[in-house]
């Protein structure tokens, strides 16, 4: 009795091993999520998290047939997380940049975040050597907007770093900086669209630059999960060419957040 | 850990940012000691009109902290539409000025306190000995008040000017790229915390040092009596 008990266990144990080694990757996988990105991702006061990452995390998942378990990770640790295995893949809005290459790998991108530059509606400012030359820019340090403007224009304009991006916002507002460089959803979100935004516009139009801004927003995953990463790729081109892709970017922004094709 | 050729790259930046920090220093200092005297002379004043003011002046610039002085200062004023047409905008505009103006107000409050201190110290009997061979007021606070309470002064005085070096390494959250600011750049864009922050704390060290070597020399200078013999 007591034998057939262990060799049952034992078989169970053995059984169960063998099938978690075997376990497709498609078994449970787990995607990390920030939750405090929004409109990308949020955290609602139920606990549900929502946004266009989630929702395209959920339609990758449908696409790969696979069952999927969002994780709400904060931003700090979020590649430390994937590393140590916590989970499988991160959908939070990543910029594709080498820095980060050295240490995981990315899918083709599945949406495009270029930056622009914010003045008032006032004066015409013209993003030419000549139009900008001698204009107080500001940006938030360390982020690629510091990089591009920095790197393109530094010479010509008078480049001002903040701690956040509201107080560069807020001194646009004072008047001590005629623009100021930043993601473009950030800026549509957290200041055109906010009390007293409508005093201001994108000049001239939406910014792309591989060099700082990288090749766009991608999936992380583990560099030794080559076929995760393909499977990822190949259900990104999926959803695109279904149109749940462009149903999912309807419901957040009235524009083609993809951008050109890679 | 010792990567000398990385120092070597990160130092112009980092020099960079220590001159502003000096030139913080060297504006802000002689400011804060122009604010100090008459704000001191007031507050050990026995007109109630002139102690008072002094007396607030006082307890809101040593009893708020110096970050919410600058945020004060250059956010908070550019709020008024009366400031941002006043002649004083074209200054107020500048970060530099405005971290120059909260510290010189800052400095200036604590050195009023220290220079009422050491007026208060200065014993009585000297004064009484003045007014007996027929000063005047002005003369006894020139002659006897005034030097006597500068040496009483000075220890803490050199004090608050360390603490005021160290103090302006906030100035970078309103933008202006002092040397804890270049420490930060440098930080942000190589990824490097412990090369950059070390050289930044070796530079305000020596800093300190040059403060305390000239402070020597002054208090030196002005107490010969308390000179080693030669």
């Amino acid at each position: 009795m007591v034998k057939r008990t262990v060799a049952a266990l034992v078989a169970v144990v053995v059984v169960g091993f063998t099938a978690g080694l075997a376990m497709p990757q498609d078994d449970a996988l787990r995607i990390a999520v920030e939750g405090a990105y929004p409109p990308f991702s949020e955290t609602l006061p139920s606990g549900e998290i929502v946004g266009f990452d989630v929702d395209i995390a959920r339609a990758l998942c449908a696409e790969l047939k696979a069952e999927c378990e969002i994780v709400d990770q904060a931003w700090e640790g979020i590649i430390p997380g994937l590393l140590e295995r916590k989970y499988d893949a991160i959908i939070a809005s990543m910029s594709i940049t080498e820095e980060r290459k050295q240490v995981v790998d990315f899918t083709e991108k599945y949406y495009e975040s270029p930056g622009a530059f914010v003045g008032t509606k006032d004066v015409a400012v013209e993003i030419t050597v000549d139009g900008l030359a001698g204009k107080a820019v500001g940006v938030q340090g360390a982020t690629v907007s510091e990089c591009y403007v920095e790197s393109n224009w530094g010479d010509i304009v008078d480049l001002k770093r903040y701690d956040t991006q509201e107080n560069a916002n807020l001194d646009l507002t004072l008047g001590r900086l005629d623009l100021v460089f930043a993601d473009l959803f950030t800026l549509t979100d957290g200041f055109l669209n906010r009390e007293g935004g409508d005093a201001y516009e994108v000049k001239g139009g939406s910014i792309a630059d591989r060099a700082c801004m990288g090749e766009g927003i991608g999936i992380a995953v583990r560099q030794d999960d080559d076929v995760l990463r393909e499977r990822f790729n190949a259900a990104i081109r999926a959803i695109r060419a279904s149109g749940v892709y462009q149903e999912i970017n309807a419901k957040y922004f009235p524009f083609d957040l993809y951008g050109a094709a890679p | 850990m010792l990567d000398l050729a990385f120092y070597q790259k990160i130092a112009p930046t980092l020099l960079d940012g220590a001159a502003v920090t000096i030139g913080l220093m060297a504006v802000s200092v002689p400011c804060g000691f122009v604010i100090a005297l008459p704000v001191a002379l007031a507050r050990v004043s026995a007109n109630r009109f002139l102690w008072a003011p002094a007396y607030a002046f006082i307890f809101f610039f040593r009893g708020t902290p110096l970050l919410v002085q600058l945020f004060l200062i250059y956010y908070g004023l550019g709020q008024f539409a009366v400031i941002r047409d006043s002649i004083a905008w074209p200054l107020l505009r500048e970060a530099w000025w405005c971290a120059v103006l909260a510290l010189s107000l800052n400095t200036g409050a604590y050195t009023a306190e220290i220079l009422r201190g050491a007026i208060q110290a200065v014993p009585h009997g000297e004064i009484e000995a003045g007014r007996a061979c027929g000063m005047s007021p002005a003369l006894i606070y020139r002659r006897l008040i005034l030097p006597k309470a500068a040496r009483l002064a000075l220890p803490a005085y050199v004090n608050e000017i360390i603490m005021l070096l160290k103090s302006s390494a906030l100035v970078f959250t309103i933008t202006v790229i002092d040397l804890m600011g270049a420490a930060n750049l440098i930080r942000s864009r190589t990824f490097r915390i412990y090369e950059p922050l070390v050289a930044a704390g070796a530079l305000y060290l020596a800093m300190t040092f040059a403060v305390t070597r000239v402070a020597a020399w002054v208090e030196s200078a002005l107490a010969p009596e308390r000179r080693p013999p030669r």
